[in-house]
């Protein structure tokens, strides 16, 4: 399954093939420090100035440590590296939070606060770049004013009738999209509710705007809604012998422009990952009858990108 | 019930957990009466495998009684006797209907997970972390199976568990192994690990026809085993120069396929080799210390296979591309499709033709098994394989 933001350069190149010195940088920065914070946390945490204790070197070790390897793996293995620069921007202000909780313990150790400040100063400076170098990356093509854009695709071994008579009941949509909590269809329009970013509630009115039996359904919500959103799905044969291609195309608003965005990727809260989710829950019901869930996914696939959120494996009690 | 339970690199536990439920239609329990430690549990015992939380109920080898099934089962009923494949596969996708179980495209519910390491996710595999799939595994009392009217096969007559067990893995999988080398009359297959893996897979290259099968190790008594079950020339890698050895036994041609049983904990001969490699992998700067491969590729025969049963998980080092692609070999790998390989492979232990228990040197109850799990890892007491009995 591959997920495509959209407006993205659809080069499959790392930044560097692109010229773009600043990413290719920052990529090398990341790895850099990353490995320092994991290899010498002590050395790390005395540079900083906080206390070389157990849990600063912890912390040195996997908040930061591991958080600057994955964001500097990804931006040069990672087809759109401007997703990971977003994510060096979140780890910033994780950095930035962490040195502003030691000034403020430290604030009456002059030798201390002044490498504290240095080093917020540093990472103010770097967090500078990354923002510019992310802007690049996806600014405003990948998240345009308010409103962004996800795609996902997969193939389901059934027929295109089949998936359109199944995505078409709309009320049966929160078997799969997880995020929605219902959807009560009446005469023509639909109402949504669904779960937003960080436990909120949104709801909003919907109507179908293009519907072709077999092939394609799009909606987008009605003028007036708090929460604007358009979606598209289309139904098209594989090749050979291989079912039927379903592909999402989404629009929504996103609460809090860029910076939301960002933030919210860092909880797994990324739309787009949402939609990939659905989408396989979508293909295990239509080709096994059932959303598959295990032990550490008790409710199936969701959220899986990270470990957290996930139970041992271990049967449930 | 009880349950082997991962808890942190190098550490098992015994632990009482839940029973397991159905939580598909398509689920059966099942109440184990034999289960087994395989080289790739000392994978994730090691901590070579990412994504293991504390807790993780292991195994993946296991045989039982159906004790309930899920609504959806038709083919099996409560008291039927039967071996659990380890890859976990709906029989649905295109995947699975081509036979490639391991692969299964609706299996993994944590498939996003796998797709970020490996860019795209194979199947969900019992007690094998949580990027494949989060399922608990068989070294319990009972397990739950999901797609429990697609993997386990019915064991209707009265052949020992011990015999059949293995077809759980590492029989099919040794066999595959075997598969891969597109054996041709005359051909010599050589074959790097003589671990559980590695028996079968000399076993098989012989039930396919290979003229000569050569296997390569340190322990003489897993050697001997191969040996003396099987035929197999054998070459204690720290006594001989392996490479020397290849090129005399086959003319200067070297092996026509050359198979990994050998996988990511490899060891070296030499000391320097061998901490050049480890120290990379402490480093994180490879996860996979490949010497088994490494040598594969550069002594198989020019336009030969390199057959890859071995479990890797992540990156190596020093890989001989120019090797593979100057001399054009042939690269093949996966998990075992197992489901593909049951019923003819318990046709052929029926028949006779392979007795698997041979490879079984230690029978601990499941109780002992982090005592099996130190036992096997260090190649302690003659050790191939722990049959446990919960
Ligand atoms: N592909 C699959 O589906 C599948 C299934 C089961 C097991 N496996 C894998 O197969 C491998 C072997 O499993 P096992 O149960 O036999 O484990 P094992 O640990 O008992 O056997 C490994 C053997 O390799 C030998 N060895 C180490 N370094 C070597 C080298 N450089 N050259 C030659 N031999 C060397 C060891 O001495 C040992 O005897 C493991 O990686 C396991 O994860 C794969
Ligand atoms: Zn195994
Ligand atoms: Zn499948």
């Amino acid at each position: 399954m591959r997920i495509l933001d959209d407006g993205q350069t659809r080069a499959n190149e790392g930044p560097a093939a692109r010229g773009d010195r600043l990413g290719t940088a920052l990529g090398w920065f990341s790895v850099g420090l990353g490995t320092a914070e994991i290899a010498t946390p002590g050395a790390i945490t005395r540079i900083v100035g906080v206390d070389n204790s157990a849990t600063n070197r912890l912390i040195s070790r996997t908040l930061c440590g591991a958080r600057e390897l994955a964001a500097g793996i990804g931006i040069f293995g990672d087809e759109r590296p401007g997703r990971w620069l977003w994510g060096r921007v979140g780890g910033d202000a994780i950095d930035l939070s962490l040195l502003t909780a030691g000034v403020y313990r430290h604030r009456h150790e002059p030798t201390r606060l002044a490498r504290l400040l240095f080093a917020t100063g540093s990472v103010i400076g770097v967090t500078v770049l990354d923002v510019i170098a992310a802007r690049r990356h996806v600014g405003p093509r990948h998240v345009s004013g308010h409103t962004a854009r996800a795609r996902a695709t997969t193939t389901v071994r059934r027929t295109p009738e089949d998936l359109y008579r199944r995505w078409h009941d709309f009320d049966a949509l929160p078997t799969f999209m997880y995020h929605l909590d219902s959807v009560h269809t009446t005469n023509g329009t639909s109402h949504w509710k669904a779960k937003g970013p960080a436990g909120t509630k949104i709801e909003w009115d919907a109507e179908i705007v293009d519907d072709r039996p077999d092939e394609l359904i799009a909606w987008r919500s009605v003028k007036g809604s708090k929460v604007h959103n358009a979606g598209t799905v289309r139904f098209l044969p594989a090749p050979g012998d291989r079912g039927t291609e379903v592909h999402v195309d989404l629009q929504y608003d996103i609460p809090g422009g860029t910076p939301g965005y960002a933030v919210a990727k860092l909880f797994g809260e990324e739309p787009s990952q949402q939609i990939t989710d659905d989408l396989r829950r979508f293909k295990q019901l239509m080709e096994t009858g059932e959303v598959v869930r295990s032990e550490g996914s008790p409710t199936g696939a969701r959220n899986a990108v990270h470990l957290l959120g996930q139970h041992p494996a271990q049967p449930l009690g | 019930m009880r349950a082997n339970c991962w808890l942190g690199r190098g550490e098992v536990e015994i632990q009482e957990v839940p029973d397991p439920k159905i939580l598909n239609s398509r689920d059966a329990i099942v109440r184990i009466s034999k289960t087994a430690i395989c080289g790739s549990d000392l994978h994730l015992f090691n901590g070579f495998v990412p994504t293991m939380m504390k807790g993780d109920v292991l195994g993946h080898e296991f045989m039982g009684e159906v004790v309930e099934v899920g609504h959806d089962v038709e083919t099996l009923r409560i008291g039927d006797r039967v071996v659990v494949p380890f890859p976990i596969a709906c029989g649905r996708c295109n995947t699975c209907l081509a036979g490639d179980f391991s692969l299964c495209e609706n299996s993994n519910p944590n498939a996003a997970l796998a797709e970020k390491i490996l860019g795209h996710a194979p199947a969900g595999i019992f007690g094998y972390s949580h990027m494949l799939g989060g399922f608990p595994g068989g070294q319990a009392e009972y397990a739950r199976v999901p797609f429990a009217d697609v993997g386990p096969i019915k064991i209707e007559d009265d052949l020992p568990d011990e015999r059949v067990l293995f077809l759980s893995d590492i029989l099919p999988t040794g066999y595959m192994g075997a598969e891969f080398c597109d054996i041709t009359p005359g051909d010599v297959i050589a074959v790097w690990g003589a671990g559980p893996v590695g028996q079968f897979a000399v076993a098989s290259a012989f039930l396919l026809g290979a003229e000569r099968v050569i296997v390569i190790d340190r322990f003489p008594y897993r050697l001997e085993m191969a040996r003396d079950n099987s035929g197999a020339q054998t070459l204690n890698y720290e006594e001989t120069d392996v490479r020397e050895a290849l090129l005399e036994l086959t003319g200067g041609r070297g092996p026509d396929a050359c198979i990994d049983a050998v996988g990511l904990e490899a060891h070296h001969a030499s000391p320097a080799a061998y901490s050049y490699d480890r120290a990379k992998q402490v480093a994180r700067l490879e996860t996979d210390r490949p010497f088994a491969l490494r040598e594969a590729i550069r002594n198989c025969k020019n336009g030969g296979i390199v057959s890859v049963i071995g479990v890797y998980g992540g990156f190596v080092d020093k890989f001989p591309m120019g090797s593979l692609m100057n001399r054009g070999l042939t690269l093949r790998a996966g998990q075992c499709h197992v489901q593909r390989y049951l019923r003819p492979l318990l046709d052929r232990i029926r028949g006779g033709e392979i007795d698997p228990s041979f490879v079984i040197t230690h029978r601990l109850n499941l109780d002992d098994a982090p005592e099996g799990f130190a036992t096997f890892k260090n190649k302690e007491d003659e050790c191939v394989k722990v049959v446990l009995t919960p």
